[in-house]
């Protein structure tokens, strides 16, 4: 279009009818040569929906930063099975139904080996049955529990981070335990929330507390005051995990709310992520506690493999970025990014995996994976893989904020995490 | 923005009732366009078959936005909660009850046309910018409410059809949703009895009843017709085909959610109609069909689609406000309308 | 919480959202009142001062009160200029056809949006108060600073009543909103006029942005909500009337805090849209004005 610009002067109706078809014809046309064009065996085609913009954009910003990072050492150690590995990126615009078609894009244009990269649950709940109809393996990177409970379909992984059910699980005993057993919980109004809400309510309940308030707000809300009123009193502990732009107005209007004498709080990493701890509107926070599914600030007992993932992303040693300070990474969630990818990779390689016709032995190969070991593949710890509920478990962090920063308090085995299956997909048909 | 001031006044008296095909060339064109579309799922790659699927159902959105803005002079800004209104209809009753393709579909399309019939009685009261703002307003609301009830539409996370809601029999064939060929032909069988409808209502005296109402309001009244009677014909109409490419749009992707109700989705109806050609029988296929594989193109290139959006919103308002259809009809080809 | 305290949080958070929604409204009441045309963009130009406050607090140095100063003169200065350009680049282009109007005006919105996304990124960015201190009740604190946007808010909203009022610049406007051809046929320089009010409008919301910026971080996607109760406002109030919008801003700020403490806000947006929808199909002159014109 750019050439409708500089033709302003002299512009005709017809001329920039003209120019607007030829416009057309030659947008259109790559969808036609593409598709002709695109061949197996030359190199691994991977497609990337990542949130570059709507309310996810902070998240995608970074997913996409990471999977550069992670597929520059991929194709630096002589690619998977000796091909070359290309990502495709498309963006999502976060909304379900550019979701689907951006899928779709994928198998039908880029006729790509697989897709990975979905984060937001409203997005992969849309998505997820379009993957299963189109044949396409589909790895999520969205710790949304739905995969697990079966919803989905034999085309969905989830081999890095760990879904909201055992997170919450995990968490639920020691928050009762070192926190307080009556619990208000304030989350977004959508699936992930109510994941949350679900599995909270059931682990507090099963530690004999209870929930005396549950607020959900909508993921567009931009002014939170109003919902605070809604705390009762005799709150032991605030529980909160909220998502999207307006995050840093819910937890400073919060302290300013709550003031000295609030009860315990106990947050989502999600409710600040890509937010400075060290602003002044924050310092209320200071003696708070976050999970953490990977702790964004370097600990003493720093692994390796952690400094390495740093280095490679380009992220100091707060979480933020090398080139700007004051840019701070989704360290707690873009790990699953980079970690996917190897699970993608060692699936492959277990499959000698070479074109699209060998998906299925690729997805039974994930399937029969039984675990991750720590390392420079997965900087974020060990993992059992479950090849029936396609779901990782992981260690999982309790974080305490400690002069501004994030100190790991507890770490949790990855048996805390397990629960029971509730599927199988290897009995579904591919 | 899109009165058509140069076109003739309405020929209220020519062409006998018996005479059905007021515009033979327009008809031929009609007819001419649903063959080649039915041609293009031999030429086209996968993906592009994929992609008309979804342009032909936007398309009918647009031709029911089409009909109040194009030929009725009436500019909504609200038609998402038609198109959300058949979605949410047609997809509720085939989640919660069950109820088959078929069923669910005319269930869509009937609420719909309850629906716009209510709100065309009384956003109808209104002219001009307050129209425009009083169905904004209503479809604000509409889309709202899709969110307050989250614990049965889903809200913004939205539900995802069952698998065994995805397929019906006709006839005793299988039709399955899930099968591309299928969803493009049923697409396109439901597109083709729209537009042909859509060339009888506009084409005949009730089309012709329209535009007297959008050129010479006080006149057609002198005349002795109730001008808000015909515009709330027109306005059901109008919504009731945007609720039924709701309705298709949410039985053959499977999914349903509150985006869709939101006020982007109004916004594209306005845009596809106003890029294709407003008031012109083929303009928001044109329009969808340009403005979508746009759309598509860019997104791979840049995060800024939007703006490219906004910049062309702006572009054709100003040089051609009667779109590329509506441009062509004003230079060469009057019958195009 | 008890009821008193309850009534009391749900008030001071009601007059503070009364009173930026109160600058806001008026931009987008003063554009229609003068140039009949609704300007679908108005919110994006709240979200424009906002960033570009956040950009001020960021890059001068010193204490926060200094970039804050600093960003209650640039941001509506720059945002300005826009939309001055805006006008005679875009609108008067097409004669501010209503319709075109609206249109054109959803260009400029996605335009903004994506260029604010493009230019600052997505995420969300904190401003520092220029002063910190919580005013602490028995039952909860309150930001002081909340309290000052409310002063400043009736202060600015008193200087436009006394520019429109008191001065020759207020008087052209007011010729020219009240008979268009009169206005030039006295050689009223209409266009410039024109130009002039919509960059006073786009103005009004870029100061309400830079208040707003320190209680809740700046972002690309922020100005939908303004808009929508901008229009509920002006609505309410009859369009283009000022002292109506004020009263109208007023009511609609302590009605949606009060609804939004008792019910669940969306609930309480619902309930507004609808108002508007039914006030102007039943009661087009506003709620607050005996008499007016009809859009």
């Amino acid at each position: 279009m750019k050439k409708l610009h500089m033709n302003n002067s002299g512009l005709t109706r017809r001329r920039l009818l003209r120019s607007a078809a030829s416009a057309g014809v030659v947008l259109a046309a790559p969808g036609l040569i593409r598709g002709a064009q695109a061949q197996a065996g030359d190199a691994i085609r991977l497609g990337a929906p990542f949130h570059r913009t709507g309310i996810g954009a902070s998240y995608g910003r970074w997913y996409e930063r990471t999977a550069n990072a992670a597929l520059k050492i991929i194709n630096e150690g002589g690619g998977i099975n000796g091909l070359p590995v290309e990502m495709i990126v498309e963006d999502d615009g976060t909304d379900p139904k550019r979701g689907v078609e951006v899928m779709e894009k994928f198998a039908a244009e880029h006729k790509v080996d697989a897709v990975f990269g979905h984060l937001f649950s409203h997005v992969v709940a849309a998505t997820a049955p379009r993957a299963g109809e189109l044949k396409m393996p589909y790895f999520l990177c969205s710790e949304a529990h739905t995969l697990a409970s079966g919803a989905f379909n034999r085309y969905c992984f989830q081999p890095s981070i760990t879904d909201v059910k055992s997170q919450v699980s995990s968490m639920a005993p020691w928050i009762s335990s070192n926190l307080g057993k009556k619990v208000t919980l304030i989350y977004p109004d959508f699936n992930f929330g109510y994941d949350h809400r679900d599995n909270m309510t059931a682990a507090i309940k099963a530690q004999g507390g209870e929930i005396v308030a549950d607020i959900a707000i909508p993921p567009t809300e931009t002014s939170f005051t109003r919902y605070m009123p809604r705390i009762p009193f005799n709150t032991d502990v605030i529980y909160h995990v909220m998502v999207g732009p307006a995050v840093l107005t819910f937890v400073k209007e919060l302290g300013e709310h709550l003031g000295r004498n609030r009860p315990e709080i106990f947050g989502f990493i999600d409710s600040l992520e890509a937010v400075d701890m060290e602003i002044p509107q924050l310092e209320f926070l200071e003696g708070t506690y976050f999970w953490e599914a990977m702790p964004r600030y370097a600990q003493e007992t720093q692994s390796e493999a952690d400094q390495a993932f740093r280095a490679a992303v380009g992220v100091d040693d707060r979480g933020a970025s090398l080139d700007d300070p004051k840019d701070i990474s989704t360290y707690a969630h873009m790990f699953s990014v980079w970690e996917t990818l190897f699970a993608i990779k060692q699936a492959m390689e277990m499959a000698d995996y070479r074109g699209p016709e060998q998906k299925i032995a690729m997805m039974e190969a994930m399937e029969s994976i039984s675990g991750f070991e720590e390392g420079a593949a997965f900087p974020q710890g060990d993992k059992i893989f479950n090849g029936k509920t396609h779901q990782s478990f992981g260690h999982q962090n309790i974080s305490q904020v400690t002069e501004g920063k994030l100190k790991v308090v507890h770490r949790t085995s990855i048996e805390d995490t397990l629960y029971p299956d509730e599927t199988d997909y290897t009995q579904m048909s591919f | 923005m899109s009165l058509d001031t140069t076109q003739a006044p309405p020929e209220t008296g020519r062409g006998s009732p018996a005479r059905l095909i007021h515009n033979g060339r327009l008809f031929a064109l009609v007819l001419a366009t649903i063959a080649g579309l039915f041609a293009l799922q031999f030429v086209l790659s996968d993906y592009l078959v994929l992609a008309v699927t979804r342009i032909l159902i936007m398309a009918v959105f647009a031709m029911g936005y089409n009909m109040l803005m194009g030929y009725t002079g009436l500019l909504s800004l609200g038609h998402a909660m038609f198109f959300g209104a058949g979605l949410y209809a047609a997809g509720l009753s085939s989640y919660y009850w069950g109820t088959s393709l078929p069923v669910s579909f005319l269930i869509g399309i009937l609420a719909s046309l309850a629906f716009s019939f209510v709100i065309g009685l009384l956003a109808l009261r209104t002219q001009g910018v307050s129209f425009m703002i009083v169905t904004l307003m209503f479809a604000q609301a509409a889309y709202l409410a899709t969110l307050y009830f989250s614990r049965v539409t889903g809200g913004d996370q939205g539900l995802t059809l069952p698998t065994d809601a995805r397929s019906f029999s006709l006839f005793g064939a299988a039709m399955d949703m899930t099968s591309d060929t299928v969803r493009f032909n049923l697409a396109l069988a439901i597109f083709a009895a729209v537009l042909v409808a859509m060339y009888f209502v506009t084409q005949g005296p009730l089309g012709r009843l329209f535009a007297a109402v959008r050129e010479n309001e006080p006149r057609t009244q002198m005349l002795g017709f109730d001008t808000y009677r015909v515009r709330l014909a027109a306005f059901t109409i109008s919504g009731t085909i945007s609720g039924l490419a709701g309705a298709l749009y949410g039985l053959v992707f499977g999914y349903i959610g509150s985006a869709f109700a939101g006020f982007h989705y109004s916004i594209e109806a306005l845009l596809f109609t106003l890029v294709g050609g407003p008031g012109t029988l083929l303009g928001p296929l044109l329009g969808t069909a340009v403005m979508t594989m746009l759309i598509d193109r860019l997104s791979g290139i840049t995060t800024a689609y939007l703006m490219i959006v906004g910049v062309i919103l702006i572009l054709v308002n100003r040089w051609f406000p009667k779109g590329i259809l509506g441009t062509i009809r004003e230079r060469a080809l009057p019958w195009l309308k | 919480m008890d009821l008193a305290p309850y009534l009391l949080l749900a008030g001071l958070e009601g007059l503070v959202q009364a009173s930026v929604l109160m600058l806001t409204a008026l931009g987008l009441s003063l554009v229609f009142g003068v140039m009949r045309v609704v300007n679908v963009a108005h919110g994006e130009f709240f979200m424009a001062g906002a960033l570009i406050a956040w950009a001020c607090g960021a890059y001068i140095p010193g204490p926060p009160a200094l970039g804050f100063i600093a960003g209650l003169l640039v941001a509506p200065l720059a945002v300005g200029a826009l939309a001055w350009a805006a006008d005679r680049t875009i609108l008067q282009k097409i004669g501010y056809n209503p319709e075109g109007t609206i249109v054109s005006t959803i260009g400029m919105l996605y335009i903004l949006q994506q260029g604010a996304l493009l230019t600052f990124g997505p995420d969300a960015r904190a401003v520092d108060a220029p002063f910190y201190y919580t005013i602490r009740t028995p039952w909860f604190g309150y930001s002081s600073y909340k309290l000052f946007t409310v002063a400043v808010a009736f202060a600015l909203v008193a200087a436009l009543w006394l520019l429109m009022r008191k001065s020759k610049v207020g008087l052209l406007m007011r010729a020219t909103q009240f008979d268009r051809e009169t206005a030039l046929n006295f050689g009223i320089p209409v266009g410039k006029v024109y130009s002039a009010v919509f960059a006073i409008g786009a103005m009004m919301a870029a100061v309400a942005g830079v208040l707003v910026v320190p209680n809740q971080q700046a972002h690309y996607l922020m100005g939908t909500d303004p808009l929508l109760l901008s229009f509920v406002v002006v609505i309410v109030g009859g369009l283009g009337s000022i002292p109506g919008t004020i009263a109208a801003a007023v009511l609609i700020g302590l009605s949606d805090g009060l609804l939004s403490v008792f019910f669940s806000p969306t609930l309480a947006k619902i309930v507004s849209t609808l108002l508007v929808a039914l006030v102007l199909i039943f009661k087009p002159e506003g709620l607050f004005t005996v008499k007016g014109r009809r859009a």
